[in-house]
Order: structure tokens, then C-alpha cells, then sequence
């Protein structure tokens, strides 16, 4: 396994920062050029009095610099214990700094604000099990965020993503017609296992609306030809909008962007209202999950989601465990589970997801730590979608979870969220770990028996 | 100078015993008040039952699994925060005093256990101020303040133990152990002290969200 030497001094890190930092994300530099330092005291107070409340106040006044949180970030961990990157060390350097000044920052320090809250920081909120008080950091470096929203620093590929959601309502600036056309290529290719296989678009009244991520469409389509053939082989009554609102990936969620992170979940849940479906099922996503789940319902003032939400492992186990879909014979290779931090930590779904596992596979080993406990993909809370300049030293940052992971001695690492998928992927290659990765549904599909369910039988 | 020291000795007693109580209170009353205006969602996720899950869980030492990743620091800090109440609390000399103003009493500390409690909390707060300096994490944490609260705590118990003792200026180490404990508890109040406060509804929200919302575990 390859081991970088990261131990940097404070110096040597902020200007190797400042050179990458010029070099790789011009939205943060011509942002930063536009400010005024009227404008960065305004807005920085607006936000930390007005959108917050007593819950931020009491984080931030009951904090007694004790250092536990400090086990519990990946970064720390992946950095040879480097306090820099402790989750107390990123609000000491973004929020007690603005409140001390209050407001009057620079803009230097705003650009590394930008990094610690966008890049150094997965709001995974495993520190929060480790804090005595429950203290949420995550909370608060999404209120980082919020400001560098409302600054316009927020950096360029992650914008990219918000502006096509304004846009298109959908992540990927996927078109209309190019949605349907997918849908229905896929439909026409699974007809090749089931000849009346169907995608059901709009129906009414349906069971079940099924709703993916955009980058499924855009180029993972076959997972959604997997979904179709379990969805067929289980009888399910379903349907697929053709209409925006099918997407229930939300980067605006990460950038502080709420308004449009709002009107992704309102327009998600409002296309569910008009089909009249009884329940929503998705796929494999973590952060899409966090968005409908919780965070969107909120925004639109919904304290629970209006509709029953169910992620795509709850939703297997289901399948499986009422017999609908049934294993052929079950996956041979030594596999692992990665729970993602939005589906364990953030719905309990862990314990569901090694039942299935068991279910499908005949040799799986757990990694440790695990279920709540999971070290973060690195990727996940919008880090990823910060995009390729910043990929090496993603690779950097979560060293441990390369060597969690080579611990294992698996051949095939299940990562059932699209954003851990894609940074695990990326970890795998960059420490050669000789694993493949895969879905849950990759595993399902691959062993499940191709025929009709039948009530019954 | 002898009104000076009537006045630390009496009124001035009464005077920091309101502050502190009087100042969590309104502390209390204002975060509540203020989560009604501003957040009344926090009562939407917060149940009884999870937060007292989270709490009790918490509760129990070396459960959580970041107390038993810093098992010294843990142990230490869980046995202060219990001598803290407990010290000055069941300290024969101040049950005297109580006695005499409000005529109630409860069982006291042998007062040679107490005196060796006393050396412990003592211990425990200059592990507190040489871990500041040790631990790279927490020194990067570290600014004067802390070490002020530290020493905030360090006096009374210092001054109480040179007192009991009497082994030099008796008369003036009284004063000065009255003086730092009434300095105490006025502080509270004002500075992160108040997580004696505080720390048990942050606690209990974040308990309520990870059982009620999350459905999951948060030690």
C-alpha cells in the first residue's frame, strides 16, 4: 500500500493551499475578487444571527476544547493525527474566528474556510458520537458553507451541479427527453430477460414510485435495468415519473444553497403527490436519502418526510425477506460491507444491510470499525462533487479508510451509496487494493432467480 | 479592611449563591424562550425517552466508545466532575456553616477522606492544565482562557486545603478560599461553565435526533 508523507507544517500547508488553490478553482478566486470587506462583515453576521438560533450559540459556548472529537474524523486520522484537521480545529479556524471578529475576516481566511468547511470536512457527523455533548459540527460547517454560498465562493464543479438543479431539477443537466429515452432504452434492452418487462412511466395509483440520482441516467444506466428486473421479478406495482422531480439528488443541500436544495425535495415530493403513490423507493444513494429524509422535508417545514421513504436496502431486505426475490445461488467471492454514513448513521439501516448481505452472499466479512462506527468514504457530503482538482488529496485525506479497508482481505467491497461508490473507487485504485466494488443490487441481480414472483408460491 | 472581610465572609456569600443560581436560571428560561421564537423545531424531534437514552448511555463510564478511546483522560475527568459536587458538598466544615444559617444537615465526609478528595480534584486539574500542554490536539485547542478556568477551580480547592490545614496565615487563607469559591460561581454563569447547563440539552437533542430520526446509536 502506497503511504504518502503528509505531515506538513503549518507554513508549508497554507502555501501549498494558496498555489493549488490559484492554480485549480477559478469560481473561489474571481469570488473572493468581487468581495468587499463590507460585504463579507454583512453577510458572515447575517447568517451566524439570523439563521441560527440557541442551538448554535449553546455548540458554540459549551465546547470545552477537550479534544475527543478528534478520533473521530477521518482527515485527523488519515493525516498522522495532525491537529489541523480535528473537527474542533475546523470550527476554532471558521466559526470562534468570525465570531471573535465578528465578521470582519479576510479574504484569505475566507479561502481557507472554503476548504476546511467544502473540502476537509464530509459532514458525516461521526464526531458527534464522540463529542461528551452531542456536539454537531457537520451543523456548523454547513453553516461555513452557507456563508461561502452567500459569498459566492462556493467552489466550481459542486456549483456546476446546483446551477443544473436550478436549472433542470435535475443534477447532471440530464433533458427531458433524454430522461424518457433512457428509461425506455433500458426497458427495451431488459425485454432481452423478461419479454413483458416494463418501466412504468406516471402511472397512477401505483405502489411504488421508484427515483434515482441523476447520474444514473447519465452514465450508469444499467442500474436502472437492474432495478427494472428486480421490480418485474417481484411483482411490484411501480412507476417512474417522466417528469422533472425525479431526481432526488440534492448537491444544493451541501453548498448552503437551501432555497434551491427546497425546491428540489418540494418538487420531488409534489411529482409523488401527483402520482398518488403509496410509498417512494430509491436507489442506492446516501446523500439523495439524506435530502428527502431529512433535510428537504425540513426546509418544507414537514418534520417527518410526507411520504414513507424507503432507501434501496431497506427495500432489498424486504424483497428478499417476503420471498419475492429469490437467491439462485448464493455470490461465491469473500465479500465486505462499507456502511455509508447517511443510511447507518443517519437511518440505522446497517443492521438490515448485513441481513442481505448474508442473504446473498456465502462469505462476508465485516470491516472494523463498523455500522455507526464506519469510517466516512471520504467522498461523500459534497467533497467528491468538488471535482478532479481536489481528487489527490481526497486520496491523501482518507488513508484510513484504504487501510480499513485492505484489513479486510475482501475481494469485493460492497458500497451501497453512490457518492462512497465513486470515492471508494477512486481509494481502491490510487492504494492498489486489489478489490472490486460493487452495488448491493449489482450482487442481487447477478444471483437472483430470473422469474415471476407469484403470490403464493 | 475588616468591613472588607465581613462583607467577602457575609453578604457577598449570599450575593454569588444568587448569581450562580439566578444566572442559570435565566439562562435556562432565556434558551428556552429563545428555541420557541427562533427554532421551535428542536421540540418537534426531542422525545423524553431518546434523550434520556442518550444521557443514561453517556452516563455510564467507558460505554461511549470515544471515552474508552481516551481511557486516562476519561476516568479523570468522570472522577472529578463527580469530587467537584461532592467535596464541597459533604464537607463537615461547610455543613456547619449551613447548619447554622438554614438549620438543616446531612451525613459529612470524614474529614480525612476529604482532605485526600481535595488532593485528587487537585491532581485531576493539573492533569487537565499539563494535558493542554502534552496532547497536540488539545494544545492546538488551547488559548489563555482555558487555563483561566482551570485555575478558576484549581484556588478554592488549593486555598480550602491550605485552610483546613492551617499551616500558615490561617485567618487570610480563609478569606481567600471564600473569595476564589464565591468567584466561582459567579463565573459560571458567564463562561463555559454554564455547560453544567447547557451540556445536558445538547446532549439530550443530539440523542433525540440520532434515536428518534436516525435510528441509531450515538456513543
Amino acid at each position: 500500500m502506497q503511504t504518502q508523507d503528509n505531515t506538513m507544517t503549518e507554513q508549508s500547508r497554507e502555501t501549498n493551499d494558496m498555489k493549488s488553490e490559484k492554480a485549480t478553482d477559478p469560481a473561489i478566486e474571481s469570488g473572493l475578487k468581487r468581495l468587499t470587506p463590507e460585504r463579507i462583515q454583512k453577510t458572515i453576521n447575517q447568517v451566524l444571527e439570523k439563521e441560527t438560533g440557541p442551538r448554535f450559540k449553546a455548540y458554540v459556548e459549551t465546547c470545552m476544547r477537550c479534544g475527543m472529537c478528534a478520533d473521530a474524523c477521518s482527515f485527523f486520522l488519515s493525516n498522522d493525527r495532525d491537529p489541523y484537521f480535528m473537527p474542533a480545529a475546523k470550527v476554532k479556524n471558521t466559526i470562534w474566528e468570525m465570531l471573535a471578529k465578528k465578521g470582519n475576516v479576510s479574504k484569505d481566511f475566507l479561502r481557507q474556510a472554503v476548504r476546511i468547511s467544502h473540502l476537509e470536512c464530509n459532514v458525516c457527523k461521526r464526531c458527534a458520537m464522540y463529542c461528551p455533548f452531542g456536539i454537531d459540527i457537520a451543523y456548523m460547517m454547513l453553516l461555513v458553507r452557507r456563508i461561502c454560498h452567500k459569498l459566492e465562493i462556493t467552489p466550481q464543479y459542486i456549483q456546476d451541479t446546483v446551477n443544473s438543479h436550478s436549472v433542470t431539477l435535475n443534477q447532471m443537466w440530464v433533458k427531458d427527453d433524454e430522461w424518457i429515452d433512457t428509461l425506455q432504452w433500458q426497458e427495451e434492452d431488459a425485454r432481452d430477460e423478461f419479454e413483458n418487462l416494463e418501466i412504468p412511466l406516471d402511472k397512477v395509483g401505483a405502489d411504488i414510485m421508484y427515483s434515482v440520482i441523476a447520474p444514473e441516467p447519465k452514465f450508469q444506466a444499467g442500474l436502472i435495468y437492474q432495478a427494472a428486473t428486480m421490480m418485474h421479478a417481484a411483482g411490484i406495482d411501480w412507476t417512474m415519473p417522466s417528469t422533472p422531480g425525479w431526481d432526488n439528488s440534492n448537491m444544493a443541500m451541501y453548498t448552503g444553497d437551501n432555497e434551491i436544495s427546497g425546491r428540489i425535495a418540494r418538487a420531488f415530493f409534489e411529482t409523488a403527490a401527483k402520482l398518488r403513490v403509496k410509498r417512494i423507493v430509491m436507489g442506492e444513494c446516501g446523500h439523495a436519502f439524506r435530502s428527502v429524509y431529512d433535510i428537504g422535508n425540513r426546509w418544507n417545514s414537514w418534520v417527518m418526510p410526507p411520504f414513507e421513504v424507503v432507501h434501496a436496502l431497506a427495500f432489498y431486505h424486504e424483497l428478499l425477506t417476503e420471498g419475492r426475490i429469490t437467491i439462485k445461488e448464493k455470490y461465491k467471492k469473500k465479500v465486505t460491507l462499507h456502511d455509508p454514513c447517511n443510511v447507518s448513521r443517519g437511518r440505522g439501516l446497517h443492521d438490515k444491510a448485513r441481513q442481505v448481505v448474508n442473504m446473498v452472499c456465502e462469505d462476508f466479512v465485516d470491516m472494523v470499525p463498523n455500522r455507526e462506527h464506519n469510517y466516512c468514504c471520504g467522498a461523500g457530503g459534497g467533497v467528491i462533487n468538488c471535482g478532479p482538482p481536489y481528487k489527490n488529496e481526497r486520496m491523501v485525506n482518507n488513508r484510513n479508510k484504504a487501510e480499513q479497508l485492505a484489513a479486510t482481505g475482501a475481494e469485493v467491497l460492497i458500497a451501497p451509496c453512490h457518492n462512497c461508490h465513486s470515492g471508494l473507487e477512486d481509494i481502491i485504485h490510487h492504494y492498489d487494493l486489489k478489490m472490486e466494488i460493487k452495488f448491493l443490487g449489482d450482487l442481487i441481480y447477478e444471483t437472483m432467480e430470473k422469474k415471476i414472483y407469484t403470490p403464493g408460491k | 479592611m475588616n468591613s472588607f472581610i465581613a462583607f467577602i465572609m457575609g453578604p457577598m456569600v449570599w450575593i454569588s449563591a444568587i448569581i450562580f443560581v439566578g444566572g442559570l436560571l435565566f439562562k435556562g428560561i432565556s434558551i428556552i424562550q429563545s428555541v420557541r421564537q427562533k427554532e421551535p423545531y428542536i421540540f418537534s424531534y426531542m422525545t423524553v425517552k431518546h434523550s434520556l437514552r442518550s444521557m443514561g448511555a453517556w452516563l455510564v463510564p467507558f460505554f461511549p466508545k470515544s471515552t474508552r478511546l481516551r481511557p486516562v483522560y476519561y476516568a479523570i475527568s468522570y472522577l472529578f466532575h463527580i469530587l467537584l459536587f461532592v467535596v464541597p458538598l459533604f464537607l463537615a466544615s461547610h455543613i456547619v456553616l449551613i447548619n447554622e444559617a438554614f438549620q438543616v444537615s446531612w451525613p459529612a465526609l470524614n474529614d480525612g477522606l476529604a482532605d485526600w478528595l481535595t488532593l485528587l480534584v487537585i491532581a485531576a486539574l493539573i492533569f487537565f492544565a499539563v494535558r493542554r500542554q502534552m496532547v497536540p490536539e488539545i494544545t492546538y485547542l488551547t488559548s489563555a482562557i482555558d487555563y483561566l478556568l482551570i485555575l478558576l477551580v484549581l484556588l478554592p480547592f488549593v486555598t480550602g486545603f491550605l485552610a483546613y490545614h492551617q499551616w500558615f496565615a490561617y485567618r487570610w487563607m480563609v478569606v481567600a478560599h471564600v473569595l476564589s469559591g464565591e468567584l466561582m460561581l459567579i463565573i459560571i454563569p458567564f463562561s463555559r461553565f454554564s455547560h453544567m447547563l447547557t451540556a445536558p440539552l445538547t446532549r439530550a437533542y443530539m440523542g433525540s435526533e440520532f434515536g428518534n430520526v436516525r435510528h441509531a446509536r450515538d456513543w
